[in-house]
């Protein structure tokens, strides 16, 4: 995989995981462009498009995109899967995930990204074991989680994000 | 100072504003905020505003300021700190940066980390965004830690060491030992990545592949274990089991068993197993199909396996799914080559693809339509992709168009379908055809000589219904003006136009505002061909005179050039607008220069196209007596010029004076052919200075016979009125058994006799 990105429907970026090195200016060119490409399609077009050179992946997930470019060697239907792995993920994670969930916690989304795919490639096939390694790393997180802000607000000099 | 304010508060606050000026402007406040904490070199708020800062680089914003910030980050004890640390650099920071380099230390460190989730992190920015030179200076850590027993950890070294591979390729080699045991892992994330890092080096080094080839018995066995086990909670997708695997070892086994006859058959079953077995009711079970199919296909497979993969790639094309046929589609255009047979019996499922709704499937379906099309099937196939032509977006159009041209080409059954086919495709795209059919199709039917008739008859009327493709009205007019006699002579079938009729249809082009310019000058050009085929010559010079001052400045100088024909040089015109072949070759420009050329009697290189060497043909002169003046007129009747004999043809110039004009030489050449196949197609051209001009009669013929059974003679008025020494450029065309022959020679021996 090259890269990764999520935008909505109005074409804003959520998340964007590059896994080849490229200047900012053409990061942003391409986001651009894909971006626009993808949002022209039409609900009965299929999942794939051929972009520049590369072949691309897409899901729609209620308001969100999910948006991946592979090499011409890759095999485009198992992408899907890794796709709807990482919004299972995610699903599981946040519990019923929503765009909102995705804005707001951000670096989450990343983390929990990068304990799925590294360099492009899943390490880990089961999702039990992706989603255990970060609720471990979440623990080791030296401010408290969300949720617990509110009960132990006191408990810690560490301040959270 | 207060506490910088939370990023979650800072996401809300950013989302409330309305226009684009209040978000920059709340940015902006947020940056200089961030700056000045940045400044302060506040431990404690470092992670919130380096989160912060990421939120607004997503946004579009610029954040550079803040990869320092990053480093510290990461040097910090805390989790939290790495944490944001890393994921900053790894979004703000690439290998273009010096300051990444300074990474370096501290991922060695976290890479020895005592916490295995530090470890992780340390791997992970490595594997992601490790330039070369920190990939060099770390390939020693991601190595130990492929050995090591921490399945966590080894799972994420391997993908680690691919990025590392791919960076610097020459360390694959210290990665070898660490790989010896991989495969007999048990946890699935450790064998996934390493079957990735044993395709990356088995695709990078054909010494590795070797290497790994004897690894083909035990990825086979992985793969039956994982189709034969029964359900394992904890990699089901759908019911099957680990297809995220499954897909990887396809893929390697592919590569393995490319080009190797043992490792082939090795996999045979298995692939015959996974290609029967698999469900298919979802898209995990078609994916793990399609890379069987794709395995299958690359490797050695007997042919019964090739079979079932083509079958299966059919059964694909009937799918519901989209995405399904899509891969079908592009599978099937990778084999359509080796595989012709297989494909073609899917041939009308795929025929059927072109009705699609989707423009991708539409066009690889275009795609292999034209690969499928051969001499059987060529009229269904025809009928069908016209349809298509007619039916579809603009952009297949082109595509299309062109395919439906070469494919007629090859593949036509009679000459009077293929110029159907041509017109069917001029008339429903015409536009789009491209710029280089026109002389492609010029030609075409130049060498369909006994469709002319019916050609011109169908281009006319096509003609009458439509003026605004203009590729069909340029290759319509041509024809027009080349067999304009043919129109109205009774030859066609149905009812006939007479010749007004006709030279209405062609100055309707010239002042119609649909046509192009390079229209009205085929359109000009054809009417101008039709004064030599037509008896209403006085109305065509009328029209090429009226154009003489048109506007466009090509148009106008055709029709002066034109005019010129009609008043000086009527025997020319019949030469230059004939029907000879050697015209047909040539472009309209390159014509009309042509024409210009002889008119203006430029210099000689100019008319015989460029800086050619020319031999210079050594004339031997006849002796005779110098004479008194009054036997000038004598001698010249005898004089005579053997001026070129060369693969058998010999062309002699005979002079005498033209009465009453004694500036005029006229030149008769005799043209004869020793050898014992006729030459045909005989074509005379010559060229003199500017201070001469040149006048070409008829030939006699363009045949010159074999074995000196004939000649062909042909005139030449030389006007010489600055009695200079004449010296002309001669170029020779004819076919001669099958092949077409030119040549150049130049003639500067004239006798003085004949110029003086």
């Amino acid at each position: 995989m090259q890269f990764m990105l999520l935008f909505s429907r109005q074409g804003k970026l959520r998340l964007q995981k590059w896994y080849v090195p490229l200047s900012d200016k053409e990061k942003k060119k391409i986001t651009r462009e894909l971006v626009q490409t993808v949002l022209a399609r039409k609900p009965k077009m299929c999942s794939f498009l051929e972009w520049r050179d590369l072949k691309v992946v897409y899901k729609r997930y209620a308001s969100l995109y999910f948006c991946c470019a592979i090499e011409n060697q890759d095999n485009e239907l198992i992408t899907l899967e890794i796709i709807h792995r990482y919004v299972e993920l995610l699903d599981k994670y946040f519990g019923s995930v929503c765009e909102l969930d995705i804005i707001f916690n951000f670096e989450k989304a990343y983390f929990i990204l990068d304990e799925f795919l590294l360099g492009g490639e899943a390490q880990d096939t089961s999702k039990k074991n992706v989603l255990k390694a970060i609720e471990q790393a979440d623990l080791l997180q030296e401010n408290r989680p969300r949720q617990f802000f509110f009960l132990s607000a006191q408990l810690t000099t560490e301040k959270p994000l | 100072m207060p506490a910088p304010i939370r990023l979650r508060e800072l996401i809300r606050t950013i989302r409330t504003a309305r226009t684009q000026a209040e978000e920059r402007e709340m940015i902006q406040k947020e940056c200089a905020a961030i700056r000045s904490s940045f400044r302060e070199e506040d431990n404690t708020y470092r992670c919130r505003n380096v989160a912060k800062l990421l939120y607004m680089h997503m946004l579009g914003y610029p954040a550079h300021f803040g990869q320092l910030e990053c480093l510290k980050l990461i040097a910090s004890q805390k989790f939290t700190d790495k944490r944001i640390g890393y994921l900053g650099a790894m979004l703000l920071l690439d290998e273009r940066q010096d300051v990444h380099l300074l990474m370096t230390n501290c991922i060695k460190n976290d890479l020895n980390h005592s916490t295995q989730y530090v470890q992780g992190l340390a791997l992970c920015t490595l594997g992601c965004m490790g330039s070369s030179e920190m990939c060099r200076d770390l390939a020693g850590e991601v190595e130990k830690l492929l050995k090591t027993s921490n399945s966590y950890l080894r799972k994420k070294a391997a993908l680690c060491a691919v990025h590392v591979i791919r960076k610097v390729p020459e360390l694959m080699e210290m990665f070898l030992p660490a790989t010896k045991n991989l495969l007999s892992e048990k946890n699935h994330g450790v064998l996934h990545t390493s079957v990735v890092l044993l395709t990356e080096m088995c695709e990078r080094s054909p010494d590795m592949l070797l290497h790994f080839r004897k690894l083909v018995p035990q990825l086979v066995r992985i793969l039956k274990n994982l189709i034969m086990s029964g359900y394992s909670p904890e990699h089901d997708v759908s019911g099957i089991s680990d297809p995220f695997l499954q897909v990887r070892i396809l893929r390697l086994l592919r590569i393995l068993g490319r080009s190797d006859d043992d490792s082939s058959e090795a996999m045979n079953d298995i692939l015959a197993q996974v290609a029967t077995n698999t469900e298919t009711s979802k898209n995990v079970g078609n994916a793990i199909l399609y890379e069987t199919v794709l395995t299958i296909m690359d490797i050695k497979s007997e042919s019964g396996l090739r079979v079932l993969a083509i079958n299966i790639l059919g059964r694909f094309l009937l799918n519901n799914d989209k995405n399904i046929r899509y891969v079908a589609l592009t599978s099937l255009l990778k084999t359509v080559q080796t595989d012709h047979n297989a494909v073609q019996r899917h041939r009308s499922t795929i025929v059927d693809c072109l009705k699609d709704l989707d423009v991708s499937i539409k066009r690889r379906a275009m795609e292999l339509s034209f690969a499928l099309v051969n001499g059987n099937n060529i009229r269904g196939m025809m009928k069908e992709l016209l349809y298509f032509l007619d039916s579809c977006d603009p952009e297949f159009k082109a595509d299309c168009a062109s395919g439906v041209f070469l494919a007629a080409e090859k593949y036509a059954p009679s000459k009077r379908w293929h110029i159907d086919t041509i017109m069917r495709v001029l008339t429903t795209a015409g536009s789009y055809v491209r710029d280089d059919s026109v002389p492609n199709l010029i030609q075409l039917i130049t060498n369909s000589v006994e469709m002319h008739a019916y050609t011109v008859q169908r281009l006319y009327k096509a003609l009458l219904d439509d003026i605004s493709q203009q590729p069909l009205v340029q290759v319509s007019s041509w024809c027009i003006g080349e067999y304009g006699d043919l129109l109205v002579s009774g030859q066609c079938e149905e009812e006939e136009p007479i010749q007004d009729e006709v030279l209405d249809v062609l100055e309707g082009l010239l002042v119609s505002n649909l046509s192009t310019p390079v229209t009205r000058g085929y359109s000009l050009t054809a009417i101008m061909k039709l004064s030599t085929r037509f008896s209403s010559v006085n109305r065509i010079k009328k029209v090429v005179s009226i154009y003489g001052s048109s506007i466009d400045v090509e148009l106008q100088q055709r029709a002066v050039e034109y005019n010129a024909l009609f008043k000086k040089y009527d025997h020319m015109s019949t030469v230059v607008l004939s029907k000879s072949s050697l015209f047909y070759r040539f472009n309209l420009h390159v014509l009309y220069y042509l024409v210009s050329l002889l008119f203006q009697a430029n210099d000689l290189l100019d008319l015989l196209g460029g800086n050619d060497v020319v031999p210079v043909i050594q004339t031997t002169l006849p002796t005779k007596p110098a004479s008194a003046g009054g036997e000038l007129l004598d001698l010249l009747g005898d004089l005579s010029l053997s001026t070129y004999s060369k693969n058998g043809l010999k062309i002699e110039f005979t002079f005498e004076r033209a009465n009453p004009n004694p500036n005029i030489a006229v030149i008769t050449i005799h043209a004869t052919n020793t050898t014992e196949a006729d030459m045909t197609e005989f074509v005379f051209q010559a060229a003199v200075p500017k201070t001469f001009q040149l006048q070409l009669l008829s030939p006699s013929s363009n045949i010159v016979p074999a074995l000196n059974q004939g000649s062909v003679t042909q005139v030449i008025r030389v006007l010489n009125p600055q009695k200079q020494q004449l010296r002309m450029r001669v170029k020779l065309t004819y076919t001669h058994k099958g092949s077409p022959v030119q040549d150049l020679a130049e003639v500067n021996n004239f006798p003085p006799q004949s110029w003086q």
